[in-house]
């Protein structure tokens, strides 16, 4: 390692650290540590192993190989309730509150103060009280969770972790459900946290990120260590080919093939969830042919319920959707795809995908009413295999054959299968939800290669994505959703991912759409 | 599942046959237990079962259910229970006994009779079967529970029907339907040595299994089934309307579920009466598990169910009482359910070590560059 201290001053150790796994990059020979006092981040792709290696330190997976020591002493760990007791805490990057409880009745959850019989949450509420003062996280014990924005609710599941005397904190993509300000706010944060002589593990794979915070930093490739860098040392591009191990793609449109001919139009659509609430709000658009329409938003703004209601699963409550001037409003999913409209949803797993059926039965999924893969009411094998092994070569699937099931591909590679079924059969429109998702570098330039040049050929696209740099490399047009409502629209050409994170969280609401 | 290697016939043999002989192993346990001989219940079995007599018996039952398990796996494919092809049959054999047995239509043709019987059961089933599907369509109730309420409701209904179109059989204390005169009738094959004859509907189950088969796997309709029962959500974004497949498959293993009491109507009975087999939907529930909604597997199961079920009659004389195969039944059930669970997850664990060594991704990554 790129430490000269003497090895008292480790934190965490980890050493030759080895993990095999059924199908997918483990780790092998990992070495990494990590100075006390210190936010050590720990960058690489996505699926190069970071996970698994915090899995083990936090005792949910148990390594094959290697060592792990905590301040100087060899530790097993068998369940998180070891690691936790060895003082190590783990933020998730999915947090995991419940929402019809406090914050306090969160924080305690699973290690209630007891009096007696009862609970002594007064005892609990003047801890928290004075963890959230002592590292500056401004928690409230009494909020409703429900009633937080998601930064706030980061700041509780670190402060879960703090209460339950954690002195090495394991952050699990801190960033990713976060927009720059709230990036902002958690890295003052993570400041105040190593002033007080916690330790900060930091997983990430957004570079300038961690060139602003950490304090050392190593890289992860396909499962191993391949180099212990300082912040000062390396800019974000050298780091970012230390990741990857070659050069990076740029997500780009060249020229515009914009067109006057409108293809998907979106006219006051408002959708109302059970309970009445408006998750979307008359949102109004129009997409012409060989046009890239960027959403940009939050997680959980009614990017979901737009998409579902463009693809006809979800029914509005008011406006209309037009498909090439005619109202398809009232169409059922199976008739909008036939009319040409394709989807890449957001989650692979649940919706794009038969996970235990074979690849070319996904093939068929999505198309069953449109050959090659039917014949009249038929399905026609032969025609679905010989499709399914197309889009495998063509999109570069890498699958030892199409009779493989689906979940037995790594996660990019079922998401290049999906965008070539989607891409199959000439659509009119794509609505691509995260279309790169967890996809690593290379895949990630093959699908926006598909997606520029699908819109040469004159494809509607609608992009809805949480990555800013996508979002504003491959609009033609970039629009802004808060709380259901279409608030802003931005011109991706001269917007930087600041701005736009600015209109993400409401702070810059004065270029109210016309 | 397409793919045919000697593994993965092996791993599909694997569960049922591992249930079965853990199901013996517990029967011998429990025989030992109570004072029995488990080697002697196995020769009086043995005895038993190769009389050509229990052969046509195990046949017959196994046909009925056979019908009743794939009208439960249709179910199945979709994740919806079905545990009301019980009393979908039971509806569906008495009203088609009604009709066939009424005084009218003595004078219509056999073959016009014989198909007449056969769809007023499957339209009676379905329509049984899609109360249960429009109140889940509709209002979302669970098909577990209306479908097993359905089966209560059947029952008296069905008693009360009974009453209006029942005469009395003759010597008996008993009452049935006006009984199918012979051109109704479904003349049976004879086998060797037996007097029994085989149900002439055995060749019905036959067809029934061969388009259960080909609507499945060879249709798009069955791959909207498939595509539903392995993830909803995947089939709505695909275009399914699940509300609608639903329906449709409801009523159809509702249609197959009247088939269930046909070969017995129309083969043997020839008349619903108040001993007309009941409980047939339950054993279809066990079949179809065991033979894992697949149509092959389903008929192996149906015929050893048949086997044990008839060769249980002689186990009383051999001094060893015949719940022991209920308990053997029971045990397999439970085991397979278990086994194909880990099966399952053994094959999809198999296949992704193969993909990663297929595509040299299970290797050690070069621990090269270590920083130092």
């Amino acid at each position: 390692m790129s430490t000269d201290d003497p090895p008292g001053t480790h934190a965490v150790e980890l050493a030759g650290i080895t993990k095999r796994f059924p199908g997918v990059i483990a780790n092998a020979d990992v070495n990494i540590a990590v100075r006390a006092g210190t936010v050590h981040a720990i960058v690489g792709e996505n699926g190069a192993g970071k996970s698994t290696l915090m899995k083990i330190l936090y005792g949910m997976q148990r390594p094959d190989e290697g060592t792990i020591t905590v301040d100087g002493t060899r530790v097993d760990f068998h369940s998180p309730a070891d690691a936790i007791r060895a003082g190590i805490g783990m933020v998730h990057q999915h947090f995991m509150l419940a929402d019809n409880l406090t914050v306090l009745e969160n924080v305690v959850l699973g290690s209630e103060p007891r009096a007696g019989v009862g609970l002594d949450f007064r005892a609990a509420r003047k801890k928290i009280r004075e963890i959230s003062t002592s590292y500056g996280l401004d928690v409230d014990p009494d909020r409703l969770v429900d009633d937080l924005g998601v930064g706030e609710r980061q700041r509780v599941e670190i402060l879960k972790v703090l209460y339950r005397g954690a002195r090495i904190l394991i952050l699990d993509e801190p960033t990713a459900v976060l927009v720059p300000q709230e990036v902002d706010e958690l890295f003052g944060n993570l400041r105040e946290l190593k002033a007080e002589g916690l330790t900060i593990l930091f997983i990430s794979h957004k570079l300038d990120e961690v060139l602003s915070v950490a304090d050392d930093i190593t890289v992860i490739r396909r499962g191993t260590t391949v180099s212990s860098v300082r912040p000062g040392e390396v800019t974000a591009r050298q780091l970012a080919e230390l990741m990857v191990g070659s050069a990076l793609p740029v997500p780009e449109l060249r020229e515009s093939t914009v067109t006057d001919e409108p293809v998907l139009q979106a006219d006051g659509l408002t959708v109302v969830t059970a309970d009445g609430r408006k998750v979307l709000d008359d949102v109004s658009f129009t997409i012409h042919a060989g046009e890239v329409l960027g959403i940009a938003g939050v997680e959980g703004n009614g990017q979901a319920e737009l998409v579902e209601t463009l693809m006809g699963i979800r029914a509005p409550a008011a406006g209309t959707v037009r498909l090439k001037g005619e109202d398809i409003t009232r169409l059922s999913t199976r008739r909008r795809r036939e009319a040409g409209m394709a989807y890449i949803p957001e989650d692979r797993h649940r919706q794009g995908l038969l996970l235990e059926a074979s690849l070319w039965e996904n093939r068929v999924l999505g198309h069953q009413t449109r050959p090659p893969s039917v014949r009249g009411p038929l399905l026609d094998r032969r025609g679905a295999k010989a499709d399914a092994q197309r889009i495998v070569d063509e999109y570069d699937v890498r699958t030892p054959s199409i009779d493989v099931a689906a979940t037995a591909l790594s996660g990019g590679n079922q998401q290049k299968f999906i965008v070539g079924r989607e891409m199959t059969g000439n659509p009119v429109v794509l609505i691509a939800s995260h279309p790169t998702r967890g996809v690593d570098v290379g895949a990630q330039a093959a699908i926006w290669d598909h997606i520029r040049r699908a819109r040469a050929e004159h494809l509607a696209v609608l992009m809805i994505s949480a990555d800013l740099d996508e979002l504003i490399g491959m609009s033609d047009t970039l629009a802004v959703i808060l709380r259901g409502r279409l608030v802003s629209w931005v011109d991706p050409k001269s917007v930087t991912p600041q701005e736009l994170g600015s209109a993400m969280t409401g702070a810059g609401d004065s270029e109210e759409v016309a | 599942m397409s793919r045919l290697t000697p593994r993965t016939v092996l791993l599909g043999l694997a569960a049922p046959l591992g249930a079965l002989v853990f199901a013996a192993l517990v029967c011998a346990v429990i025989l030992i237990a109570t004072g029995h001989s488990p080697a002697d219940t196995v020769q009086a079995m043995i005895t038993s079962g190769k009389r050509p007599r229990t052969l046509v018996n195990s046949l017959n039952s196994a046909t009925n259910y056979y019908l009743s398990a794939v009208a439960v796996a249709i179910g199945f494919r979709m994740n919806l229970f079905n545990i009301g092809v019980d009393g979908q049959y039971r509806m569906a054999a008495l009203l088609a006994a009604g009709f066939a047995g009424a005084t009218w239509i003595d004078s219509v043709p056999g073959p016009i009779r014989i198909i007449g019987t056969i769809m007023v059961a499957m339209i009676v089933g379905a329509a049984w079967a899609g109360i249960a599907a429009i109140l889940k369509v509709a209002r979302g109730v669970s098909e577990v529970i209306s479908t097993i309420m359905l089966n209560a409701i059947a029952t008296y209904l069905g008693q009360y029907l009974l009453l209006k179109l029942a005469v009395p059989v003759a010597g008996s204390n008993n009452i049935g339907t006006r009984p199918i005169t012979e051109g109704g009738q479904i003349p049976g094959f004879d086998w060797p040595g037996s007097t029994s004859k085989v149900y002439g509907l055995v060749i019905l189950a036959v067809l029934v299994g061969v388009v259960y088969w080909f609507v499945l796997t060879r249709t798009r309709f069955g791959f909207d089934i498939k595509a539903t029962g392995m993830s909803e959500s995947a089939a709505v974004a695909s275009g399914v309307s699940v509300k609608r497949m639903v329906l449709y498959s409801m009523l159809l293993s509702g249609g197959i579920a009247g088939l269930v009491g046909m070969p017995q109507l129309l083969g043997s009975s020839h008349s619903y009466s108040l001993d007309f087999p009941a409980g047939l939907g339950f054993i279809g529930i066990a079949v179809a598990l065991l033979g894992r909604n697949h149509p092959a597997g389903m008929a192996l199961a149906a015929l050893l169910w048949g086997v044990l079920d008839n060769a249980a009659n002689s186990l009383d004389v051999a001094g060893v009482p015949k719940e022991i195969v209920a308990i053997m039944q029971g045990v397999i059930v439970l085991s397979v359910v278990v086994a194909y669970e880990l099966v399952r997850r053994y094959r999809v664990r198999y296949e992704q070590q193969k993909v990663g060594r297929e595509l040299g991704m299970t290797r050690v990554p070069a621990a090269a560059g270590v920083g130092a």
